[in-house]
């Protein structure tokens, strides 16, 4: 192959964005020495909140689950630094791992308990597990009830104790940047592209190799962690704790700073932690004034504020203000080693077989008793009328939804049991009838997830860029994919920027990223004007030529007639016919089914 | 122990079934709502704090602050709609929700203003009362969750906790931060053998057996009910059969503001209110209709009168703990539900 196709990545902007952001950071450092020592307090409380947030971007923004429950988590490292500095004497710096332990081991329990369920039964519990925990800190004489705990020793670092605000904000500076910093690193790796792919749901995910649950566990914990470090900074910055900012109703704001902030951005959580604090600190003021008594109002105007900005500004205001920043150029990663590549099958060998494959629905056979075989080298077709059983072929071969009875195997494996990403890494690689992409990332990004399962790091490699090595090779992987299917033109443009089309394509490009050894293709074709359908079975014969195996669920008889080796026709959830196009066009039980008796038109033209 | 005393068991049982009769009708409403919205309605339990304290304002001949709530939501409401009518070039329409809104708010306004100071009779103030709670859900439905009717669970259920901050904070404005009660609809006690029970539980538990009763034959036997159920099963084979997903969610916020203001009257007398109790009351009404997994209200009244009994039995025994031990009650139910309820992988757009 060769690599003149490859574009120039835009490099310009790049070096503008670092310096506003530079520029930005080094206000930010001056701000503890020239502001008033209330403001600094201010600061910090903001730095502390938008670490609490930045974990809710990732839960919420990127995963799509949502926690009202993180105040509960900082408080679980709060009261944890609170209790072993004062009654134990324990150093600060043994009190941030114990309570990271401790938030972590709850988190993951929690998180099993409920992660496994339908996205919005996640913050019903987090709601009752934050109030649950804000009533045992105030019942609880151990931890001073109501009114807390007192005397937390300050922070000491290199014998200097930081008790002023001043001193304190580096702390809390350092640990949101570095925060920050991680959890974009985490974004822009294998890990948070997977993440991305969760959003839409676990089927797509899934057909990357994800293990979906264990992910989410994963996220999760890390949230908390992320919040149990804010509670650590928190304790150690007021010098006491109580019940209070631990409650339901400050895990309610967290998520609202996330959500006005942007809460698909790091940035977001930052701004809108520095947006929701001031204007509380704004509105504690005027609000009581205003109304003539003393109370929480200011959550009146937090709530239509939210309302508004889901109603006009989804997103939040971040990325409004993105527009305006010039924006990072997209940069490769030079090449060191080369993706390890599976052996292709000997093209004849029988490489997917279904032997009675049955999928009950109740009292509805979807699929009855069908069998075929699928050698590797060729394109085989499943074709039938509506309803006829093939998407719940399709599901039985991918594992999405597992047979009834009969066996499915692969390569010589059974794999009738096995989950769609254990599915996947065996080599099976498929394309959805609905197109799934990440419509904000390039297409390079996106064809990146499909080597996902070719991939190793893990959670903690991403988030310290350790990964950088294999992540280079996935680039490289991903632009020789867009290469191979024509689209390495345009591999640093977004790709909800593309004609339905060429998303296909992408789609393909994406699922050629995982080296399979069989290509499931669901209703490529649909929705494609003339020209697209040509240009996507021209691309289908040739990655058969080199050696993939590819079958092809399709309702355009017109492209699989032409395109395919053979073909095996479904009707009712049965196997109506198998054969080559020719035979099947002559079968009169397909010409029945599909046409009904009377009509003698040719079928390759007729039912398309 | 104590609880099993054969003087003291009955009382908290009664109690425990009072309270859950109304956590019923609150766990019924929210699956009602979820199941043709998607919305998780978390403001639920404020329908009943308006209720018991507009009540509690309307017997202290004061003009509830109730009254401005509807008349601003009932002015944004009528904006909307009639900027939707110009956009469409209808402006005669549009001019017209406008006017049709102003005299409605102009007569509730008169209505409120001419009874309140006349200290009516108690009937006449629960009337009043739910002519100015009910007609607040289908206005929150219109003004907040109307525009993002194709936003995701998740969207929605934020929504639901900014709406419910709000409205928290709204009823400390018009309300104050002190606890107020409601006078029983039943004074007096009845004696059955050692036990004796207030008229007021017996009149509770009645009237949410009589209201659920309502609901059942609202939704088997009239065509609305039925819309409404149509939509719950299938939200786009209702739309083709011409069932406007709006019209049957300001139809289901009507029935649960309803239902709302009417159990904050019934349990108005045994609980002190104030402007922040809707929260956890709203919440217990949650672990019913979780109970019931969002979708059966069968098992969501059962749930919630569960939670009712738990959390009397609570209270005696432990009472710091009540609100631990109800909340804490939710996590061993959903891992119930998680072992038991089959998950097809589904694209959740």
């Amino acid at each position: 192959m060769t690599r003149s196709g490859s574009p120039a990545p835009a490099r310009l902007a790049f070096p503008a964005r670092t310096l506003l952001m530079g520029l930005a950071g080094a206000v930010t450092l001056l701000l503890p020495l020239v502001l008033p020592l209330f403001q600094v307090t201010l600061l910090v409380n903001i730095a502390i909140f938008a670490i609490v947030a930045i974990g809710l971007v990732l839960l919420t923004g990127i995963l799509g689950l949502t926690s009202f429950g993180q105040a509960a988590f900082m408080g679980l490292g709060a009261y944890t630094t609170a209790v072993l500095t004062t009654q134990a004497g324990w150093s600060p710096w043994l009190t941030l791992p114990a309570g990271l332990v401790v938030t972590g081991l709850i988190a993951w329990v929690l998180g099993l308990l409920t992660l496994r369920m339908q996205g919005h039964y996640l913050p019903l519990a987090t709601i009752a597990w934050g109030m649950s925990l804000y009533y045992i800190f105030g019942n609880t004489p151990a931890l001073g009830g109501f009114t807390g705990i007192t005397d937390i020793p300050p922070v000491r670092l290199f014998g200097w104790s930081l008790t002023s605000p001043r001193t304190f904000a580096y702390l809390a500076l350092l640990a949101l940047g570095l925060v920050a910093l991680g959890a974009q690193f985490l974004l822009s790796s294998r890990v948070g592209r997977a993440m991305r792919a969760l959003r839409s749901g676990p089927v797509v995910a899934e057909a990357f190799g994800v293990n979906a649950f264990r992910l989410r566990v994963q996220v999760f914990v890390l949230a908390a962690l992320l919040a149990a470090l804010a509670g650590w900074l928190y304790a150690h910055s007021q010098r006491f704790v109580n019940p209070t900012p631990f409650s339901l109703q400050a895990g309610i704001e967290y998520l609202f700073m996330a959500v006005v902030g942007g809460s698909q951005y790091v940035w977001g959580a930052v701004l809108g932690s520095a947006l929701i604090t001031l204007l509380r600190e704004w509105l504690q003021d005027l609000l009581p004034a205003l109304i003539g008594a003393q109370g929480n109002f200011e959550v009146i105007v937090f709530g239509v504020l939210i309302i508004l900005t889901l109603q006009f500004a989804r997103r939040g205001l971040w990325p409004l203000l993105e527009r305006a920043l010039p924006q990072p150029g997209a940069r490769l990663l030079p090449q060191r080693a080369r993706l390890p590549e599976r052996a292709l099958p000997q093209p004849g060998t029988p490489l997917l077989q279904v032997e009675h494959a049955v999928k009950q629905f109740g009292g509805l056979r979807a699929v009855n008793d069908v069998s075929f075989e699928l050698r590797a080298g060729e394109i085989l077709g499943l074709i039938g009328p509506n309803g006829a059983g093939k998407s719940t072929m399709f599901n039985l071969i991918t594992g999405v939804a597992p047979a009834t009875s009969g066996r499915v195997s692969f390569a010589g494996r059974d794999i009738t049991r096995l989950g769609a990403a254990q599915i996947h890494r065996l080599g099976v690689a498929r394309t959805f009838q609905h197109v799934h992409l990440f419509p904000d990332l390039s297409l390079l990004a996106n064809t990146m997830l499909g080597g996902y399962a070719r991939g190793k790091a893990g959670m903690a490699a991403s988030l310290l860029h350790l990964e950088r090595g294999e992540e280079a090779a996935l680039q490289h992987e991903a632009l020789r994919q867009l290469e191979r299917v024509g689209l390495q033109e345009q591999a640093f443009t977004l790709a909800g920027n593309l004609a339905l089309g060429q998303q296909r394509i992408l789609e393909v490009a994406r699922a050629l990223a995982s080296d399979p050894t069989l290509l499931l293709l669901d209703e490529p074709a649909a929705g494609l004007r003339y020209g697209e359908k040509m240009e996507l079975a021209a691309l289908l014969r040739r990655l058969r030529d080199e050696g993939v195996t590819i079958l092809i669920v399709e309702h355009d008889m017109d492209l699989v007639m032409n395109l395919v080796d053979r073909l095996v026709v479904m009707n009712s959830g049965e196997r109506l016919a198998e054969g080559t196009p020719a035979e099947i066009r002559a079968n009169p039980a397909v010409r029945e089914a599909y046409l009904g008796v009377d009509l003698t038109e040719d079928l390759a033209g007729g039912a398309a | 122990m104590q609880i099993f005393d054969p003087t003291i068991f009955p009382i908290l049982a009664a109690d425990g079934l009072t309270n859950g009769a109304v956590y019923a009708l609150l766990a019924l409403a929210l699956v009602l709502i979820f199941a043709v919205t998607r919305i998780i309605f978390i403001p639920m339990g404020e329908f009943v704090v308006f209720g018991t304290l507009t009540l509690a304002a309307l017997q202290l001949g004061k003009v509830p602050g109730t009254l401005s709530l509807l008349l601003v939501l009932l002015g944004t409401a009528a904006l909307l709609e009639a900027f939707t009518w110009v956009r469409r070039g209808q402006t005669a329409r549009g001019l017209l929700t406008l006017v049709g809104a102003g005299l409605l708010g102009a007569a509730l306004w008169a209505l409120t203003v001419w009874l309140v100071p006349l200290k009516p009779p108690l009937t006449v103030q629960v009337l009043l009362t739910l002519l100015l709670v009910a007609p607040l859900g289908p206005l929150v439905y219109r003004t907040v969750y109307q525009p993002l009717q194709n936003a995701t669970v998740l969207v929605l259920l934020i929504a639901s906790v900014a709406l419910h901050l709000a409205l928290t904070g709204l009823a400390l404005v018009f309300f104050g931060p002190e606890g107020s009660r409601t006078p029983p609809f039943a004074p007096g006690n009845v004696t059955f053998g050692q036990v004796t029970l207030s008229q007021q539980s017996l009149l509770v538990i009645l009237v949410s057996a009589l209201l659920m009763l309502g609901l059942y034959v609202f939704f088997e036997r009239t065509m609305p009910g039925k819309a409404l159920r149509a939509t719950a099963v299938n939200r786009l084979g209702a739309r083709l059969v011409g069932i406007s997903p709006s019209s049957a969610g300001l139809l289901t916020f009507t029935l649960a503001a309803l239902m709302g203001g009417l159990g904050g009257m019934l349990i108005g007398p045994s609980v002190a209110m104030t402007y922040d109790s809707g929260f956890l009351i709203g919440l217990k009404g949650f672990i019913g209709a979780i109970i019931g997994g969002l979708v059966s209200y069968p098992l969501a009244a059962a749930g919630a009168l569960l939670v009712g009994l738990i959390e009397s039995f609570a209270s005696f025994s432990l009472s710091a703990w009540k609100e631990v031990i109800v909340f804490t009650l939710i996590l061993p139910v959903l891992l119930w539900r998680s072992l038991t309820t089959r998950h097809l992988p589904e694209d959740e757009e």
